[in-house]
């Protein structure tokens, strides 16, 4: 394997409150490849969470390495990130194009080349025709598709995805999915999803990194051998059962 | 994909026409339940002055009512203005200052507790007779609902949001433009809302305790002479200027606050 675009080794965080120490993440080792989808899985309190915050700038770890970005493909921690959370989080007095706008905004980028950008991401996230709309008049998978155009705006290097349907309902939710593999193939972005369903996690990842609670640590790290573009059909592959399995019987759920 | 909620531009417009014809239809009801209550009823005018009887109060040209009427319009909307711009500049130093929070708001709210009117007497001391201390009223009596709401309204921002402008290395003034401010928008408006119908109280109540002019001083003099049809007419003249004051605070939310966000 080549440079990985993501490395990290023997990361810890401990949340220190009252005096009491609370073991956050430990042991997280692992390599992400530039292009990849890579799930982090886990049950709530297993720090997946914590992880995405570190890589994100926005809490510091106590121990171990991070390193993002490599000669190839440098890492600016300023306008290498997109983030997108279980709530769409729109702006409520901003149009949609306006919302996708922000990150642009904040990073004083030209407005005139963002907002034809911006333009072709909601054509790419499926809301073309609903630029000029309040998010109020969307529904919640569309306000998602949108919050997603925000995150490419500023057309960053890597995503960071926060149980980002978590909200959804479980229709939606599979159709978001086939649209994030989609999104994630023309964009050619580099993304750590994470959730705690389980087959999301296998059906989008490219590599799935199994996270357990209490103590908080990471217990596996596997690839997904199933070939992109993948249809709803490989839920019924074997294959994809096997990894299934292999997640709930880390997390104890057999 | 699940189609945006569809709203008919054509049955708003009729809709809307609807719900101000029965909301004229019944403030005309009003006014005749209460023209015929004095008819047939036969009370007298020093009771209840007729609808037209109190018109014709306009008529008399001893009580100024021009005159009377912008003293207090001056007063509700001095007070009220002065309210508005110290109320969201205290919020605003609020937010940018935590211990200037921390140390003025608890006292803020003790000083919310004394009952404005109290004051009166003093206020007379201080700024004497005039439109004066009766904006000063005004002000005191709607500074508080402004400045809660507004300081509220600053402080809801959704902590994801804040790691969004985070990774950008956003300044915290961005924040503030971009996020906070135009956030906090709703919440100053609910305040304004409810300091209007105040502004309007502590005007009227400064008149009574003290003043040579207005439409609160004009209805102690005619008290006097028993002219209730006067009094009805300041009473609604009143309740007009507070109206007005009211339905421009309401206009201006619709033009700046998107529908959803209303609070």
């Amino acid at each position: 394997m080549s440079e990985p675009f993501i490395h990290l080794s023997g990361v810890r965080k401990i949340y220190r409150t009252r005096g009491v120490e609370m073991l956050a993440v430990s042991e997280a080792t692992f390599d992400v490849g530039a292009g990849e989808l890579v799930s982090l899985v886990g049950p709530s309190g297993c720090g997946k969470t914590t992880l995405l915050k570190i890589l994100a700038g926005l809490h510091s770890h106590d121990a171990g390495t991070v390193r993002i970005g490599t000669r190839d493909q440098p890492f600016d921690p300023a306008r290498d990130i997109g983030m997108v959370f279980q709530q769409p989080l729109l702006l409520k007095w901003r149009k949609v194009l306006d919302n996708v706008l922000l990150p642009a905004e904040i990073l004083g980028l030209p407005l005139a080349a963002s907002r034809e950008r911006a333009r072709d991401l909601l054509r790419l996230v499926g809301l073309q025709g609903s630029e000029e709309k309040f998010p109020y008049e969307l529904s919640g998978g569309m306000q998602q598709r949108a919050s997603i155009a925000r995150a490419l705006v500023h057309d960053p290097k890597l995503i960071l995805m926060d149980e980002p349907f978590g909200a959804l309902d479980a229709l939606t939710r599979e159709k978001m999915n086939l649209e994030l593999l989609r999104i994630w193939q023309k964009a050619k972005k580099t993304i750590l999803f994470v959730t705690h369903g389980i087959t999301e996690a296998v059906f989008l990842g490219t590599r799935v990194i199994v996270l357990t609670a209490g103590p908080a640590r990471m217990a596996d790290n596997f690839r997904v051998d199933i070939p992109h573009p993948r249809t709803l059909d490989v839920k019924t592959q074997e294959k994809f059962g096997e990894y299934t399995r292999r997640i709930y019987h880390l997390l104890g759920m057999e | 994909m699940i189609a945006p909620t569809i709203r008919s531009g054509e049955r708003l417009v009729g809709d809307n026409l609807q719900r101000y014809t029965i909301a004229v239809l019944s403030h005309l009801a009003l006014v005749a339940a209460w023209h015929f209550f004095i008819v047939l009823g036969k009370v007298p005018t020093f009771v209840m002055p007729s609808p037209y009887a109190t018109l014709h109060a306009l008529l008399v040209p001893n009580y100024r009512w021009i005159e009377n009427i912008s003293v207090t319009a001056i007063e509700i909307f001095g007070g009220y203005f002065l309210a508005i711009v110290v109320g969201i500049g205290i919020a605003l130093l609020f937010s940018w200052f935590r211990v200037l929070e921390m140390t003025m708001m608890p006292l803020l709210v003790t000083l919310n507790m004394i009952p404005k009117v109290a004051l009166g007497p003093l206020i007379i001391v201080w700024f004497s007779y005039g439109i004066g201390p009766n904006v000063a009223m005004a002000f005191a009596i709607c500074f508080f609902p402004i400045v809660l709401t507004t300081a509220r309204g600053l402080r809801e921002v959704e902590p994801d949001l804040l790691d969004l402008v985070r990774t950008l290395k956003g300044s915290r003034w961005q924040i503030f433009t971009k996020i906070q401010l135009p956030g906090a928008l709703p919440y100053i408006f609910s305040g304004m809302k409810v300091a209007a119908i105040l502004a309007v109280a502590g005007a009227i109540v400064g008149e009574f305790l003290g003043s040579d002019r207005g439409l609160g001083y004009l209805m102690l003099q005619v008290q006097v002479t028993l002219d209730t049809a006067a009094m009805f007419m300041a009473v609604i003249l009143i309740t007009l200027l507070g109206m007005i004051l009211y339905g421009f605070v309401l206009a201006l939310e619709r033009l700046l606050v998107v529908r959803d966000a209303r609070i």
